[in-house]
């Protein structure tokens, strides 16, 4: 508040006349309004608001005036700066708004620029179609069961009643671990299935067993188009009490139609496996055709070659023989298990053509299935 | 095995209408995999007949032989004149009787046949081989030459029985008794519900004591011998048509009328036969094991040392055959196209052998034949003494010969195998309610006599030695009720714990890789030996010691991996050589590193439970198979782009990596200056963690030397990772714990401080961690700079923000500033670290 005039003017008196402050309060109005960019405001502003403007002046005379003129001087200048405030801060606002536009319409950018700076990384889709379906039977209370690959004959042969005379386990399909001479007497092999890992959670876990068993298993092909010589298994074991070739059937079906969607099933067909008696192959659904293509030339299907069905590997009741090598009493206890390669389905379900593509780690062949398949 | 359907129709009445397809339905439902149903003379349109040749005019001229022929057709060409015909074959003279296409037919394969212009002579249609009319290999590599009395003009589509259908059946071990027309017919009779013709049922003379002499020394590989012996064969009786084509049919090449007999009789029935030049066998007929070294040259004209358990046929010479899988060149009956020498007198042998035995003796000698394949799997011992008459029936018929009464049988004695079983069991094992009728009836109907109740004693027949067990019971009636009928019901397992840390660990550090730009490599673990040198390995490098394999499917790499690099820095090579060149894999996988002390796995029993002490012992002797994490990098990590310059993976990475999976694995990671093999090494950083307490070394990481690069053919500083997961994982199994965070502001001090340059900016760091103490909230290094006109030669200098909190007041700008002080202090000391002027 500036301080009061002590000496009588009558000339500043005359400022206080109200078409004197009326007259001001236009000139400011007029200013603002004429202001085109937000510097000429300033300049307005500095003019007729800042403490050499007029209106300041005029408020500052109104001390000197005698105490019955006071309030009604103070309330005009008061209602014209008011004024005058209300239209610089309109002014404000609409200049800066008008500058907000025009610079963010400079700082626009091509959004559809490409940026791959850092590319993208993958996991092997080998390793997601295994997790994917380790999962489906987690949900269902199954574990996980792992064990080694370079394995004893007698847990990948002999605990699965496949006898010292039965053809897999010659040389033309099993590779042999050398012993410290050189020779096949070491009793390892590189595993030719997951299945010893099903003996290893029998033996292992208190009763009753449900665990999915993942891995990588060998058998001595070639690598071609159809053949790789180290491939991945998932199989399955359940031991309980009861258990039926029902259940195994439920449980297969649950699995397709939880990786294939509803509506999907499993057909058995017997067949010969010396761990499963009785023994079955089993076939699901084609999940493209579901079957029409059979009998149908107009639609013919290049998934399942117009079968209607897709083998998906061996199943079965496990063999009681199996079960006493386990330690498990086949007369109270009854299992069921299944196995298939995981290369055949990823084949089949995302359109693989060639084995050769699975094992080479062309990361133009990874990169397109991203983190989970 | 190969069933045309016109044999199998022979035993069972199956509808008129039921094609092969239907037929192969059926089959594979009741648990037969019949691959494909083959259509023979699907495509094949007359007229083809009998001709017989006229005249032949040898064409001169031309670059091979060519006759000009007229051939007699009856009326079968409408005219009833000669045909003239122009053929390039020449195994066949004037008057023989041959197979003629006319004009206007269709021959296998869609080939159309017209009268053409060839040789510059007009060719009214072909005289035909067996290959131009499908019905597979006869030998002659000409064309066909029926038999004389083949009448002229007959339609030679059905005197071939060139139209059939052929099932395709491949048949699982244990049904052995399906190696046989008989046995797939007694399957096709259940799945249809008709009466089988059993062609094993015939009439048997008794065995007598004047038969041709036997002498069995080992009764458990040989339990049954049948001989019988025929003489006066016909040196020049052939296989008739019919016999040949379904030889043919079934996949096996006619070859001499006794042979060709036994090896149909073997089809039929399943027994394989032999027969030996009665005069060429001197004295008794004996089955013994080989003497070690023993020789004998068999059929395929191929030599063999025979082993102590080899089951072998003798005379008094030594071995005549190899018990069960092939005869011996020295009895082979001759073949007709030298009559002199050709056989008329024959042994005939039906034996029973012992499976096991067998399925060694042709492994062991790498020779798998028709009759080692069925004796494998197990041939009906009560099928023997019918399979000889039956050849012995056809012999007669066919060479005219004469069946001696003599009939020797030795037959060691057994009792048939019964198994009891509850009359539920099926339904226990399928989870259906079959009901004891629907047992007993299916049971009797693969042959099996049944007798009791609610206990069932079941005596299995004959030709099924794969029926053991209750389980094997259980599976005739669960698969002749149909796997298709079996409903589809969900069991209650516990609840589980979910995966396992090790498991939850592997995932996440295929994530956080892959989510860091790596995409996941998984390679075989073959290695060769030389790769190691091409690392760098040191002469007595542990990763030298590997497990090797007997039979390697290359033997440049015959042994197992003991590092993931060899196989990563393959697939980078790989993708490098394909073209992508900015390159950041991973793998994740177990390596094998053989124990100090080796020993090997023994063969547990498999009749109860090993002890824990069996099993340790089995697991003592495999490999120590830790799974490992790897990381390689070439070329651009970050891609130059409109964002501005793109920046070379560098060592920095790889050592990130390594950061990245312990992270995962809430590891503390302790990365030093090192050194190993196949690492640059001024480039090489050494990880450790405590595992229970003590450091140890699980990893490096770095950028690889330049010689290893050139070595492998890797480009220009490619860098590697690699980590023992396992170790890693059992280093971080504490719990994270939550910080306090404090709400109080932050006090920023920014310290430069210079040191030597060899000095670890890790060491550094540690050190201004402990001397700032507890206030102390975060370090961080936020600038490296070498410059020796200001720091002096051999210099550096580091720069460190540090962020000062405490949890219950505003620090001052005092207490901030001591704190920093005693972490430049404590640096000082331990590293010599100046503070920058």
């Amino acid at each position: 508040m500036s301080a009061p005039n002590k000496s009588y003017d009558p000339v500043e008196v005359e400022a206080l006349k109200p078409e004197e402050i009326e007259r001001m309060r236009d000139e400011a109005l007029a200013a603002f309004a004429a202001a085109d960019s937000l510097d000429a405001l300033h300049e307005a502003k500095v003019a007729h608001t800042g403490p050499a403007s007029p209106l300041a002046l005029a408020n500052r005379e109104i001390g000197a005036l005698p105490p019955h003129a006071k309030a009604e001087a103070g309330k005009r200048v008061g209602m014209a700066r008011g004024a005058v405030n209300k239209a610089l801060a309109a002014r404000q606002e609409e200049l800066e708004a008008e500058r907000d536009a025009r610079v963010l319409v400079e700082e626009a950018v091509d959004v559809t620029l490409p940026y791959d700076r850092v590319p993208a990384g993958a996991r092997h889709p080998l390793t997601t179609l295994s997790e994917r379906i380790e999962d489906i039977f987690v949900a269902m209370g199954y574990e996980v069961a792992e064990g080694p690959e370079a394995e004893a004959e007698w847990f990948n042969f002999d605990a699965l009643n496949i006898g010292p005379d039965h053809p897999a386990r010659g040389e033309a399909d099993t590779f042999f671990v050398a012993g410290p001479d050189g020779t096949a007497e070491s009793g390892v092999v590189l595993r030719t299935h997951t299945s010893p890992v099903q003996i290893r959670s029998a033996l292992d876990r208190e009763l009753p067993v449900y665990v999915i068993c993942p891995g990588r298993v060998y058998r001595t092909d070639e690598l071609d188009a159809t053949h790789t010589p180290v491939f991945h298994q998932v199989e399955l074991l359940a031991v309980d009490e009861g258990l039926t070739m029902a259940d195994l059937k439920g449980t297969l079906d649950h699995m397709v139609q939880s990786l294939f969607g509803e509506g999907m099933k499993t057909r058995l067909r017997p067949n010969f496996f010396p761990f499963t008696e009785p023994s079955a192959e089993m076939d699901m659904l084609c999940y493209v055709c579901k079957g029409e293509s059979v009998g149908n030339p107009d639609r013919p299907c290049r998934t399942c070659s117009s079968e209607g069905w897709i083998e998906l590997g061996g199943c079965g009741m496990v063999n009681p023989r199996v079960l006493t090598a386990c330690g498990v009493d086949p007369e109270k206890y009854s299992g069921f298990a299944f196995g298939f390669g995981i290369e055949r389905m990823l084949m089949f379900r995302h359109n693989v053509e060639d084995m050769r593509d699975m094992v080479e780690g062309d990361v133009r062949f990874t990169r397109p299935f991203g983190m989970e398949i | 095995m190969r069933v045309p359907l016109s044999w199998l129709r022979e035993y069972v009445d199956l509808p008129a209408t039921e094609t092969g397809r239907d037929v192969q339905a059926k089959l594979i439902s009741a648990g037969l995999e019949v691959e494909t149903v083959e259509q023979l003379g699907a495509d094949l349109k007359g007229p083809l007949v009998v001709g017989q040749v006229l005249t032949i005019e040898e064409l001169e001229g031309f670059k091979k032989p060519i006759r000009f022929c007229t051939v007699d057709v009856g009326r079968a060409n409408g005219t009833g004149e000669p045909q003239e015909i122009v053929c390039g074959a020449r195994n066949f003279s004037v008057g023989d009787k041959v197979v003629v296409v006319l004009p206007g037919a269709v021959l296998p394969g869609g080939f159309e046949i017209a009268a053409r212009k060839t040789y510059g002579k007009v060719s009214h249609g072909m005289i035909c081989s067996s290959d131009e009319l499908g019905m597979g290999d006869d030998g002659t590599k000409g064309i066909i030459v029926l038999p004389p009395e083949t009448e002229v003009g007959r339609d030679a589509i059905e005197l071939l029985e060139l139209v059939d259908e052929v099932l395709d059946i491949a048949v699982t071990p244990d049904r052995g008794y399906c190696l046989s027309i008989r046995g797939v017919a007694r399957e096709a009779a259940i799945a249809y519900g008709l009466p089988l013709r059993d062609p094993a049922l015939l009439d048997v003379p008794a065995p007598n004591a004047f038969g041709y002499p036997v002498r069995i020394a080992d009764p458990m590989g040989c339990d049954r011998f049948t001989a019988r012996t025929v003489t006066g064969l016909s040196p020049e009786a052939r296989s008739p048509i019919w016999l040949q084509r379904r030889l043919q049919k079934v996949g096996m090449r006619p070859i001499s009328l006794a042979v060709d007999v036994t090896n149909y009789v073997m089809m039929e029935l399943g027994q394989p036969l032999h027969a030996y030049d009665r005069n060429l066998v001197q004295g008794a007929i004996g089955v013994r094991r080989a003497e070690p070294g023993e020789k004998i040259t068999t059929l395929d004209g191929v030599t063999r040392t025979l082993d102590a358990e080899d089951l072998v046929i003798t005379d008094e010479r030594g071995p005549i055959g190899l018990a069960g899988v092939m005869g011996g060149a020295n009895t082979e009956i001759a073949d007709h196209d030298s009559p002199d020498a050709a056989t008329t007198d024959v042994v005939i042998e039906a034996a029973h052998f012992d499976a096991v035995s067998i399925a060694r003796t042709a492994r062991r000698h790498k020779l798998s034949s028709e009759a080692s394949r069925r004796f494998e799997r197990g041939v009906d011992p009560q099928a023997a003494a019918a399979a000889a008459q039956r050849t012995v029936d056809l012999l007669v018929l066919l060479a005219g010969g004469t069946a001696e009464a003599g009939v020797t049988e030795v037959i060691a004695p057994s009792a048939p195998r019964t198994i009891t079983i509850p009359a539920d069991h099926p339904d226990k094992v399928a989870g259906v309610a079959y009901g004891r009728e629907t047992v007993v009836r299916r049971l009797q109907e693969i042959g099996c006599d049944v007798y009791g109740q609610d206990e069932l004693i079941v005596t299995v027949p004959s030709w099924r030695p794969d029926l053991t067990d209750p389980n094997d019971l259980a599976e005739e009636v669960i698969r002749l009720e149909g796997y298709e009928n079996l409903p589809s019901t969900l069991p209650k397992p516990p609840a589980g714990r979910g995966l396992t840390r090790r498991q939850r660990l592997h995932r996440r550090v295929g994530r956080a890789l892959a989510g860091a730009g790596y995409v996941e490599a998984p390679n075989y673990p073959f290695v060769s030996e030389q790769v190691f040198d091409q690392l760098g390995l040191a002469a007595d490098d542990p990763l030298r010691r590997v497990v090797k394999l007997v039979n390697p499917l290359s033997d440049e790499e015959p042994a197992l991996r003991t590092s993931l690099l060899p196989g990563l820095l393959g697939a980078l090579r790989r993708n490098d050589g394909r073209g992508s060149h900015d390159l950041a894999l991973f793998e994740t996988g177990l390596v094998f590193h053989p124990r100090q002390e080796q020993r090997a796995a023994v063969r547990l029993p498999v009749d109860r439970r090993p002890t824990d002490e069996e099993l340790a012992g089995l697991n003592a002797a495999l490999p120590d198979q830790p799974r490992h994490v790897a990381v390689v990098l070439a070329g651009a990590r970050e891609q130059a782009g409109w964002w501005g310059k793109g920046r070379p993976a560098d060592w920095a990475d790889a050592v990130e990596a390594a950061r990245t999976v312990a992270r995962e694995a809430g590891a503390e990671l302790i990365v030093r200056k090192g050194q190993y093999g196949p690492w640059h090494p001024g480039r090489c950083a050494e990880l450790a963690v405590a595992v229970d307490g003590t450091e140890r070394v699980v990893g490096h990481a770095g950028e690889l030397h330049p010689r290893v690069l050139k070595a492998l053919g890797l480009p220009a500083r490619t860098c590697a990772m690699e980590l023992d997961l396992d170790a890693v994982e059992r280093s971080g199994d504490a719990l994270p714990q939550a910080p306090g965070i404090s709400a109080f502001p932050v006090a920023t001090q920014d310290v430069a401080l210079v040191v030597d340059a060899f000095v670890p900016a890790a060491d550094v760091e540690a050190a201004l961690r402990e001397g700032a103490g507890v206030l102390l909230e975060s370090i961080r290094l936020f600038d490296v700079y070498e410059n020796a006109d200001q720091l002096g030669e051999g210099r550096k200098s580091l720069a460190y923000a540090l962020r000062f909190r405490a949890a219950d007041r505003t620090l001052t700008v005092d207490e901030a500033s001591a704190a920093r002080d005693a972490a430049v202090a404590l640096a000082g000391e331990r590293t010599g670290a100046e503070l920058r002027s």
